[in-house]
C-alpha cells in the first residue's frame, strides 16, 4: 500500500496516530464500454499496492485464461468480479473498490458504460463526490460522455475529472488532447460543475496515474492520484441549518427517551432549540448521547442519540431541525425521477416512497416532461421506462419532510418501491414542493358579537383537524378570547400538546382562561425568541409510541 | 469545514445507521456472530447504535463444532459482558452423519456444517434480516454485493438481479419467507478494521496474537493442534512455533502464520508490511476459481 513503510517499520504507533486524521473520498468512474474504466481502477489498486501476492497469482492465472491482453496482466480482471461477467468480458453491475494512501481512503464505484445501464451509474454516483469521466483519446466525446456528465450533474456531483485515456495510442498528442478538453468544457458549461480537470493518461501503462509521465512534458497539471488526494470536496452540510431524520426512538426504560438518527446537515449542541417537522413543536436538546460519552457538539454525518428537555411526541418519520429553517413538509413534492426498472411507471398507481424518514405510500400524479439524456431536451411523455428521466409530481398519503435535493442529498432523495414485487423501481430527487402547505394553524376570526365589540374571539377550530400543534399569536394585537372546539379538547385528551407563541404577557390571560375553563395545565417559557405557553391535559402525558413505530403506515 | 469527519468516523456512522435501519424496519433481525475480528467490530457498533439500551436483537453463532476452543471461551465472555442473547445452532444432522473436515473434505464439510447449518437456523427462528460481518474488500464477488442483500425463500443470492442501492436509502421490503442479509461493514477494509479495534480498544480472540502453539504442517499450511481430534498423518510432527491467525474459523481449515507480533500495533505493522491477503489462510477459497461466488449463490454467507 502507498503508505510510509519506513514509519511503519520504525514507529508503528506514530504511524497509527498519523492515520487517524485521514479523510474519505468516494468517487465514481464512468465512460463507454472499453474506454478503460476497469483497467484504470485496477491500475490504481495495483500502484497503491492494494493487490496482494496471492491475488496477483490469481490475476496472472486469470489473465492467461480470460484476459484481453494476450496473456499479459489484465488489470480489469481485478475488478470484473462476477464469473458471468468475466466470461462475457464486460462489467455489468456496480462494483465498489477500496484503496488508501496516507492522506485519504478512497471508495470507488466502478460502473458499466453500456447503453442500458444508466441505472447503475446513477446508483454509483448517488454517494460519490467526484466523477472520473473516461474518454478514449482516439474517439473524443461520445453521446455517452454527454449522457454520463448530465447524470452525474443531476445526482449532484460537483467535481469532474476528464480522464482522456489511451494517450499511448495517439502518441501523446497534445493538440488532440486540448481539442477534447475544449469540446468538453464547452459542452459542460450549462451543467455548472464547480471544477473540471482534464488529464492525459494511459490506464494500461500508468501514465499520469500515480507519477508524472515522461511522455507528456507539455502537461503540467496533477496526476490522477494527486488530484484525488487533494481535491476539496466541500462538505458544506456542516454549515447548513441542523437536520436530523429520526430513525429510531430508543426507550429502554421510563427514564430515558433518546432520538436516534444520522445528522443530515448542520451541527447540534446541548441547549439548542429544535423543532419537530410533523407537529411543529419546539424543545431543546438536553444531551447528545454516545457510548463514548456525551458530546458537546455533533456534526453532519455523525450517527447520534439526542435527548430533549421536554417530553414531546416524536417518532420515526419525523425530522428534527432548527426552528428558523424548517424543511418542506409536504404531500406534493416535485422531483426528478430516474426509472430503474424494466416495468414502466404506472402513473396513479400506489408505490411505496422511501425517504430519509421512512416509508410513505404515494403515487405519481403528473409527468410534466421527460428529459432526453442525450440532447437534454424536454419532451412530453405519458409514462417512464427503464433508464428514462423525468420531472414528476407526487401525491403522498401523508406529509413528509424534504429539502430540495440540491441543498441536501440525504433529505432530498427518495426511492420508489413496487408494492407487489418489492423491487426498487425508481430514484427521486426533490426539486421543490408544488404548493407549500402552511405549517401554522389557521386562525379564523369570528365577527365580534354585539355588546362585546372590544373582545374578539379567535377560534382554534383548525387545530385538531390538521394535528398541527402550534398557535402563533405574535401577530395579534388587542384583547381576545380563545375558543376551543370539542375536537381540540379530544386532541389534548389523547396526550397531545399545543404550543402558543405569544407577542407579549398581555396575551397570557386568554390562554389561562382557556386552561381554566377546560381543566387544562400549561407550562410557561420565556426564550430568546419570545414567550411560549405549552397547553396540555394533566395526567395525560404523551403516549409511548415506540411500539407503533414501524413508519410504514400500511 | 474543519469539522469534517475522519474516515473511521464516517465508516462508523454509516454502520450504525445501517444497524438502526434494520431494527426500525424488520420484525425479527439477528446478528450472525462468527467470533472473529469483523464480528467483534460489528458487535461493538451494535452496542453503540443503541446505547444506553442493549441491542434489540440476539446473536446467532452457527457452531460447526470445529471452532478453536479459545473462540468459544471468548464468545461466552463477550456475551456475558455485552448482555446480548446468544443462540448457538449446530447442524445436528451433519453431526449425526459424522461430517468432519477430515472425512468429507473442506467443500462438503463447509456446505453441510456452515451453509446448511445457517439456513436451518434462519428457517427455525424465522429471522427476516441477518447481519453479517463481510466486507467488500475481502473478495471480488463481494465487491458487487449490496449492503442490504436480498435472499429468496430458499436463501439464494442472485447476483444478476440485485436491487439498486442509492444514497443511504435501503429497500428493506421482503415477503414472508424471504430475507435480507445486511452487511454493515461493507465499506471497511482489513486495515480499517484493525485501526478501529486499536482506536476503540475492542477485545478480540487471543488467537490473533502470536504465542507458541502446537502446529503441524499440512498442505502448505500450519494447522494448529487444538484438540485430540486432529489425527496426524504419516510423516507429520507436532511442532511448537510462535504463530498467530489473521482470520479465524474451523481450526482444521485455518492456517496460522509464523509471527512474533503479540500486540495490536505489531499485528497492524505486520499486516501493512505483508504481501498476502487475509483470505489466503482459508482453505475453501482455493478450491476452484469463482468458488466464493458459487458458494454465495447457494447461501454461504
Ligand atoms: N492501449 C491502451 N489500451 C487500453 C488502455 N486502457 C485500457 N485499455 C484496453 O482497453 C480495453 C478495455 O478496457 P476495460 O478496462 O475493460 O474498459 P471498461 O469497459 O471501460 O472497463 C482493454 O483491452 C484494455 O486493456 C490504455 O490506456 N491504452
Ligand atoms: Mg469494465
Amino acid at each position: 500500500m502507498a503508505h510510509q513503510s519506513e514509519l511503519i517499520e520504525k514507529d508503528i504507533l506514530a504511524y497509527l496516530k498519523s492515520q487517524e486524521e485521514k479523510s474519505l473520498l468516494r468517487f465514481i468512474t464512468c465512460g463507454s464500454v472499453d474506454d478503460g474504466k476497469s483497467t484504470l481502477i485496477g491500475r490504481l489498486l495495483w500502484d497503491s499496492k492494494m493487490v496482494f501476492e496471492d491475488q496477483l497469482a490469481a490475476l496472472e492465472a486469470d489473465s492467461k485464461k480470460v484476459g484481453t491482453q494476450g496473456g499479459a496482466i489484465d488489470y480489469a480482471l481485478l475488478l470484473d468480479g462476477l464469473q458471468a461477467e468475466r466470461e462475457q468480458g464486460i462489467t455489468i453491475d456496480v462494483a465498489y473498490r477500496f484503496f488508501s494512501t496516507d492522506r485519504r481512503k478512497f471508495i470507488v464505484a466502478d460502473t458499466p458504460g453500456h447503453e442500458q445501464y444508466t441505472r447503475n451509474m446513477v446508483t454509483g454516483a448517488s454517494t460519490a463526490k467526484v466523477a472520473v469521466i473516461l474518454v478514449d483519446a482516439r474517439k473524443g466525446l461520445l453521446t455517452q460522455t454527454r449522457r454520463h456528465s448530465f447524470l452525474v450533474s443531476l445526482v449532484g456531483i460537483r467535481h469532474i475529472v476528464l480522464a482522456i485515456n489511451k494517450m499511448d495510442l495517439i502518441d501523446f498528442d497534445a493538440e488532440k488532447f486540448r481539442r477534447i478538453e475544449d469540446d468538453y468544457r464547452e459542452f459542460a458549461e450549462p451543467l455548472g460543475f464547480s471544477s473540471i480537470t482534464a488529464l492525459p493518461i494511459s490506464a494500461l501503462n500508468g501514465d499520469n496515474i500515480i507519477e508524472k509521465s515522461v511522455n507528456t512534458p507539455w502537461y503540467s497539471g496533477p496526476t490522477l492520484l494527486q488530484f484525488l488526494e487533494t481535491v476539496q470536496v466541500e462538505d458544506d452540510r456542516a454549515g447548513q441549518p441542523f437536520r436530523m431524520p429520526v430513525q429510531w426512538v430508543n426507550r429502554p426504560n421510563l427514564d430515558f427517551r433518546g432520538f436516534c438518527g444520522t445528522i443530515a446537515a448542520g451541527t447540534v449542541r446541548p441547549g439548542d432549540e429544535i423543532r419537530v417537522s410533523s407537529s411543529g413543536l419546539v424543545s431543546r436538546v438536553d444531551r447528545v448521547v454516545t457510548m463514548n460519552g456525551d458530546l458537546d457538539e455533533a456534526v453532519a454525518g455523525q450517527a447520534v442519540t439526542l435527548t430533549l428537555k421536554d417530553e414531546i411526541d416524536i417518532s420515526r418519520g419525523d425530522m428534527l431541525t432548527v426552528p428558523e429553517a424548517a424543511p418542506l413538509f409536504t404531500r406534493h413534492p416535485e422531483a426528478h425521477l430516474v426509472w430503474l426498472h424494466d416495468e414502466p411507471l404506472r402513473p396513479g398507481q400506489l408505490y411505496l416512497v422511501k425517504s430519509a424518514t421512512g416509508i410513505t405510500p404515494g403515487r405519481v400524479t403528473d409527468v410534466p416532461y421527460a428529459v432526453d439524456v442525450n440532447t437534454l431536451e424536454q419532451k412530453q411523455v405519458t409514462t417512464l421506462g427503464l433508464n428514462e428521466i423525468a420531472l414528476v409530481r407526487l401525491e403522498l398519503d401523508r406529509p413528509v419532510p424534504f429539502d430540495p435535493y440540491r441543498e441536501n442529498r440525504d433529505t432530498g432523495s427518495f426511492i420508489l418501491i413496487d408494492r407487489f414485487s418489492n423491487a426498487t423501481v425508481a430514484a427521486g430527487m426533490v426539486s421543490e414542493a408544488v404548493e407549500l402547505e402552511s405549517h401554522k394553524a389557521q386562525l379564523a376570526e369570528l365577527e365580534p358579537e354585539t355588546g362585546s365589540a372590544w373582545t374578539r374571539r379567535i377560534s382554534l377550530s383548525e387545530l385538531s383537524a390538521t394535528s398541527l400543534n402550534v398557535v402563533d399569536l405574535t401577530a395579534e394585537y388587542g384583547t381576545f378570547i380563545l375558543e376551543a372546539p370539542i375536537t381540540l379538547l379530544a386532541h389534548l385528551e389523547k396526550g397531545n400538546r399545543v404550543l402558543f407563541r405569544l407577542r407579549d404577557l398581555g396575551q397570557l390571560p386568554a390562554v389561562a382562561l382557556l386552561a381554566y375553563e377546560h381543566n387544562l395545565a400549561f407550562e410557561f417559557d420565556r426564550t430568546l425568541e419570545g414567550i411560549s405557553v405549552l397547553l396540555f391535559k394533566r395526567g395525560n402525558l404523551p403516549q409511548d409510541k415506540v411500539d407503533s413505530d414501524t413508519g410504514t403506515g400500511i | 469545514m474543519t469539522s469534517n469527519l475522519t474516515h473511521l468516523q464516517q465508516l462508523e456512522a454509516e454502520s450504525i445507521h445501517i444497524i438502526r435501519e434494520v431494527v426500525a424496519e424488520f420484525d425479527n433481525p439477528v446478528m450472525l456472530y462468527s467470533i472473529g475480528k469483523d464480528s467483534a467490530v460489528m458487535l461493538h457498533l451494535a452496542r453503540k447504535a443503541f446505547y444506553p439500551a442493549p441491542a434489540p436483537f440476539p446473536l446467532l453463532h452457527v457452531d460447526t463444532t470445529w471452532k478453536f476452543r479459545e473462540m468459544i471461551q471468548f464468545r461466552d465472555r463477550m456475551v456475558e459482558e455485552s448482555g446480548f442473547k446468544l443462540i448457538v445452532h449446530v447442524n445436528e444432522e451433519g453431526v449425526a452423519r459424522g461430517v468432519s473436515p477430515f472425512t468429507h473434505g473442506s467443500a462438503l464439510y463447509t456446505d453441510v456444517m456452515k451453509t446448511e447449518g445457517l439456513k436451518q437456523a434462519l428457517d427455525r427462528y424465522k429471522f427476516d434480516a441477518a447481519f453479517g460481518g463481510a466486507r467488500r474488500d475481502e473478495e471480488k464477488s463481494r465487491a458487487k454485493e449490496r449492503i442490504f442483500s436480498f435472499r429468496s425463500a430458499n436463501h439464494r443470492w442472485d447476483p444478476k438481479n440485485q436491487r439498486p442501492e442509492l444514497w443511504s436509502l435501503y429497500n428493506t421490503r421482503v415477503k414472508p419467507g424471504e430475507s435480507i442479509r445486511v452487511f454493515p461493514l461493507s465499506n471497511w477494509t482489513e486495515l480499517d478494521i484493525w485501526q478501529y479495534i486499536h482506536l476503540e480498544n475492542i477485545p478480540i480472540v487471543p488467537l490473533y496474537y502470536a504465542a507458541v502453539r502446537p502446529v503441524v504442517e499440512r498442505d502448505g499450511m500450519l494447522i494448529m493442534v487444538d484438540d485430540d481430534r486432529l489425527e496426524l498423518k504419516p510423516g507429520e510432527v507436532v511442532q511448537h512455533k510462535s504463530v498467530r491467525f489473521r482470520t479465524l474459523g474451523c481450526y482444521p481449515l485455518t492456517g496460522a502464520v509464523e509471527s512474533e507480533a503479540d500486540t495490536l500495533p505489531q499485528i497492524i505493522q505486520e499486516m501493512l508490511l505483508t504481501r498476502t491477503s487475509e483470505r489466503q489462510g482459508r482453505l475453501i477459497d482455493h478450491d476452484q476459481a469463482g468458488s466464493m461466488e458459487k458458494k454465495k449463490q447457494e447461501g454461504y454467507f
